[in-house]
């Protein structure tokens, strides 16, 4: 299968005003997919959420915004990155509710939840990656 | 940027205008405290129509904001959410637990105006 990844925006979060920076370029870029105003809206805010994990938990990495297409389909790419301490149980860090820090413990399995594609790998002192996807219908 | 709170009668008025970082939350969150003591405001309006997004941090910190009122003697009603935001925020499992919401800054007055005379709270001036 041919992946196509174009028009790579990326945006490096080390402070909060960062975050509002990465969802305003992710509804831009949403916006040109020919996203609507909804979708437009929940991959905002996906990225809000995902931006907000690394200046919580790893201070600094980064937001990769890209267009995707795949067998035909088109949508957007979301890759966050950063080199913090990574996450030690991602299976329950998935889980609804719960949290490290002192947040409601809805952002990484509610994102999952509004994406269509979702994947989180860290590794223990080397970072997380978070790659999600959302296919225009 | 800092956002303004306007002070009309017995109540406290913001308007966000641009998307808010989570400092200016935090900032508008102080600030809410210590006006409402000042000018011993009853009530507390949060106009969101021009916020783009309402995450989980922003959403926390509207309910903190709405209980240190409450606990300063003021109701608070968060107005203005815009349809895909609301949206948006349910797809997440994100609501604004306890806060009162009305559609506009209009209705909002006019609800607070109902909570505070059940309370039987309103001051003569």
């Amino acid at each position: 299968m041919v992946i196509v990844v174009i028009d790579e925006v990326s945006v490096t979060i080390e402070r909060d005003a960062d975050i509002v920076t990465a969802r305003q370029k992710g509804r831009e870029l949403a916006a040109t997919i020919g996203f609507s105003s909804t979708d437009q809206t929940v991959i905002a805010l996906a990225i809000s959420e995902i931006a907000r994990n690394i200046v919580t938990y790893a201070l600094r990495g980064k937001v990769f915004l890209s267009r995707t297409e795949e067998g035909g389909r088109r949508g957007v790419l979301v890759i966050a990155e950063d080199e913090g301490p990574g996450i030690a149980d991602i299976e329950l860090a998935m889980r609804d509710g719960y949290s490290t820090s002192r947040s409601l413990g809805v952002g990484l399995p509610g994102t999952k939840r509004i994406m269509d594609e979702f994947q989180v790998e860290s590794s223990m002192g080397r970072g997380t990656t978070v790659r999600m996807k959302k296919w225009l219908r | 940027m800092s956002v303004p709170i306007l002070k009309q009668a017995d109540v406290l008025i913001a308007s966000i205008q641009a998307a808010l970082s989570d400092r200016d939350l935090v900032e508008l969150r102080d600030h809410f405290a210590d006006q409402i003591g000042r000018h011993r405001s009853l009530g507390v309006v949060i106009d969101l129509t021009a916020l783009d997004v309402l995450d989980s941090f922003a959403t926390r910190t509207l309910e903190s904001i709405a209980n240190a009122a409450r606990l300063r003697g003021a109701n608070t009603v968060v107005v203005g959410i815009q349809p895909d935001v609301a949206f948006s925020m349910v797809q997440l499992g994100l609501s604004l637990d306890g806060i009162a919401t009305a559609l506009d800054l209009e209705d909002g007055l006019a609800e607070l105006a109902k909570i505070t005379k059940q309370r039987g709270h309103r001051r003569d001036r």
